[in-house]
């Protein structure tokens, strides 16, 4: 067979914006593949595993995290102009995560919740996803990914090919893996419905409903779910709480639960 | 005047800065800035269920999440009034077991260990110490694999919440473990001697040690704090006893024993205040790599690591060979007004929660007090004693010297609101 010339290794880097580690480490929860991935790739930056530090440009940039102060706001912008392609992992840098719950509220009140000085505290009022601020090439939903995805999505920006990483939602993940459907045959309120697939429908095989951690589906009627919830008991105070988590901020999440914020007067 | 920069340091969970002044041979003075950009936990937390506590707050660390649950049900419980029976205890004590395995291993393998050895990182390290560090990443797969089963998944497990779990574990799927994690228990008795080989710089200094003490078990949880200086407190009196403030360099807050100063938490303190609570294995582990009791050496936190991982391997499978699945995964909750406190070990050390809530079970005011805001000021002590070899060593020896230093605590900046930027300045 003849030999494909010698390529030089691509590069990797991971970044880091507003988060709390947990996709990243997701890359080095791969105990079986981390020994393989790094003969194979160059890991060029990522500062949570390695003190060496390559200057760009890289093949692939993974970016972890929310824009949430005004140097991130630059940093993204350099990242993205080293980066042949961006994909973004997680949530918030994805739909700008737990912390976008700020959109909701007054950031300055916040501040002075949690520090007694808030004027040493440089934030911006809200938090955003990456892509509001430069163009990504693929984002990675879930609080946390789902470290299989994580390696097809890298392996497949890397090969040239597109990810295969589907839009449909939890509910043909609980069908695939035979779990009954808890919010028919047993009453639970489930997010399942209009949450993006990609967890591997684990919440409802441990009896518990889907509570939206890789945000909004392809297309979700979220309202229709919401009016059933409704119908279910769930308060309204309920119904908002549940839909402003991790992916508060993602449409339409953020819209309807705006909608039963308003109605509670 | 002499100025001595480094962009970051890695190897740390989160983005942080340090900066020394030196006046001629002297320190002026040390600062170690975290410029992670805040999160505003405890502010959105208002307003929420109680029940949304341990969800919410394990996004605070992707590395600890388990941490974040069980201090945070902890002290929901505490606030309603509920208690949690031994079957569900031994449960959250099993899920805690594999977090401290995977990330005491993550930080001793990956982190720590190219420290020791002088590498840029854990897969460089790999190249001269493949076995070890295959090793290494079987027992963290262990860890995780006990955190998955019990928590769901590795990652912001699913299954916690308040009063118990979601759903018991089958007994089958927790015999199914059996053998991995004694393998990876053997594994890790062949790590502490490896480590124990490392060379140790000669450091102490005279830590007032702050951990839980446990009831007959190695800590996990509990509601005792004690120190080797005298404290001996429930955790409802936490608040009357550390006192946490705001400096202007930073975005983490600092905490003190009021009316006298720094305090370390962690596997030192956890270690030296229950070394008579440590398996058998666990204890002798400890002999063999000759660590002293108590441990003030902060660069053996690794070997005290090491301890900690074959105490959480065997405990695991005590608990296990004893497990029979609960009647109920979980005790019934009501909401109620009140106010409730929280506090368990996770691996970096000491988190305390303490939530007030309304009658409808809302959070009115929440406190969170991570490790390594705990930590921090001692940090700061450590990097200030350390910094005349600092002045007499070259630059990039120097910045490795701290960044060292800083290792050995495992800092995980995410929570204390990430990466060292090392400014030494000479006046």
């Amino acid at each position: 067979m003849p030999q494909r010339p010698r390529k030089r290794k691509p590069r990797l880097a991971v970044w880091k914006f507003a988060s709390c580690d947990g996709c990243q480490l997701s890359l080095l929860d791969c105990e079986d593949e981390l020994l393989a991935i790094s003969e194979q790739v160059q890991i060029a930056n990522f500062a949570e595993a390695s003190s060496a530090r390559m200057k760009g440009p890289y093949d692939l940039s993974l970016v972890e995290g929310s824009i949430t102060t005004a140097h991130d706001a630059q940093r993204i912008q350099e990242v993205r102009r080293a980066s042949r392609y961006l994909v973004t992992i997680g949530a918030c840098a994805t739909a700008g995560g737990v912390q976008a719950l700020r959109n909701f509220g007054n950031t300055k009140e916040f501040a002075s919740i949690v520090y007694a000085t808030p004027e040493y505290i440089s934030t911006l009022d809200r938090s955003t996803p990456v892509a509001a601020h430069v163009r990504v090439d693929f984002e990675l939903r879930g609080c946390p990914i789902n470290k299989a995805q994580l390696l097809e999505v890298a392996s497949a920006f890397l090969d040239g090919r597109l990810p295969a990483i589907p839009a449909h939602p939890v509910c043909v993940e609980c069908k695939l893996r035979g779990t009954i459907c808890l919010m028919v045959a047993r009453g639970v309120p489930c997010l399942g419905p209009i949450t993006h697939a990609g967890c591997g429908a684990i919440c409802p095989a441990y009896a518990r409903g889907c509570y939206g951690c890789y945000g909004p589906s392809d297309s979700p009627n979220a309202a229709s779910l919401m009016r059933e919830w409704s119908r279910r008991g769930a308060t309204r105070g309920e119904i908002v709480r549940v839909l402003r988590t991790f992916n508060a901020a993602a449409e339409p999440f953020a819209a309807v639960s705006k909608v039963y914020e308003d109605d509670q007067g | 005047m002499k100025t001595i920069k480094v962009d970051y340091i890695a190897r740390v969970e989160g983005e942080g800065a340090l900066r020394i002044r030196f006046k001629g041979s002297e320190v002026r003075d040390v600062e170690l800035r975290i410029f992670e950009p805040p999160r505003f936990f405890e502010a959105f937390l208002r307003g929420r269920s109680y029940l949304e506590a341990p969800d919410l707050t394990a996004r605070i660390c992707g590395i600890c999440p388990v941490a974040y649950q069980m201090s945070a049900c902890a002290a929901m419980e505490d606030a309603i009034g509920v208690g949690i029976e031994s079957g569900l205890r031994a449960l959250r004590t099993l899920l805690y077991c594999g977090e401290w395995i995977e990330s005491h291993t993550l930080h001793m393998f990956l982190l720590h260990a190219p420290d020791f050895l002088h590498y840029p990182d854990a897969t460089t390290m790999a190249r001269d110490h493949r076995e070890m560090v295959a090793r290494g990443l079987r027992i963290k797969k262990a860890g995780n694999a006990l955190v998955r089963v019990v928590g769901g998944r590795e990652v912001h497990p699913i299954n916690v919440c308040v009063g118990g779990f979601y759903r018991a574990p089958y007994r089958s799927e927790l015999e199914a473990l059996i053998p991995e994690l004694t393998a990876a228990r053997d594994d890790a008795l062949i790590a502490a001697e490896w480590m124990a080989t490392f060379d140790f710089p000669e450091f102490s200094r005279d830590y007032e040690l702050v951990a839980i003490r446990g009831e007959r078990e190695y800590p996990f949880m509990g509601r005792r704090i004690v120190s080797n200086k005298g404290l001996n407190l429930d955790v409802h009196q936490y608040d009357a006893t550390f006192v946490e403030a705001q400096v202007p360099y930073s975005n983490a807050l600092h905490s003190s024993v009021k009316g006298r100063g720094s305090y370390l938490c962690g596997p030192l303190s956890r270690f030296s205040l229950n070394f008579d609570l440590l398996s058998d294995a666990a204890r002798e582990a400890a002999r063999r790599a000759r660590i002293p009791v108590p441990c003030l050496n902060p660069y053996k936190s690794i070997l005290v690591r090491a301890v900690e991982v074959i105490h959480a391997l065997e405990e695991a499978i005590r608990i296990i060979g004893q497990f029979e699945t609960p009647a109920e995964s979980c005790v019934e909750t009501n909401a109620r007004a009140g106010i409730g406190y929280g506090c368990t070990e996770a691996p970096r050390g000491l988190l305390y929660h303490r939530y007030s809530l309304d009658g409808d079970g809302l959070i009115r005011d929440a406190k969170i007090v991570p490790p390594t805001s705990q930590n921090q000021k001692a940090i700061e002590e450590d990097l200030m004693a350390l910094a005349p070899r600092m002045v007499a060593a070259a630059h990039g020896e120097a910045t490795a010297m701290a960044e060292h230093a800083i290792r050995n605590y495992d800092p995980c900046i995410s929570c204390a609101t990430h990466f060292l930027d090392l400014t030494m300045e000479q006046e």
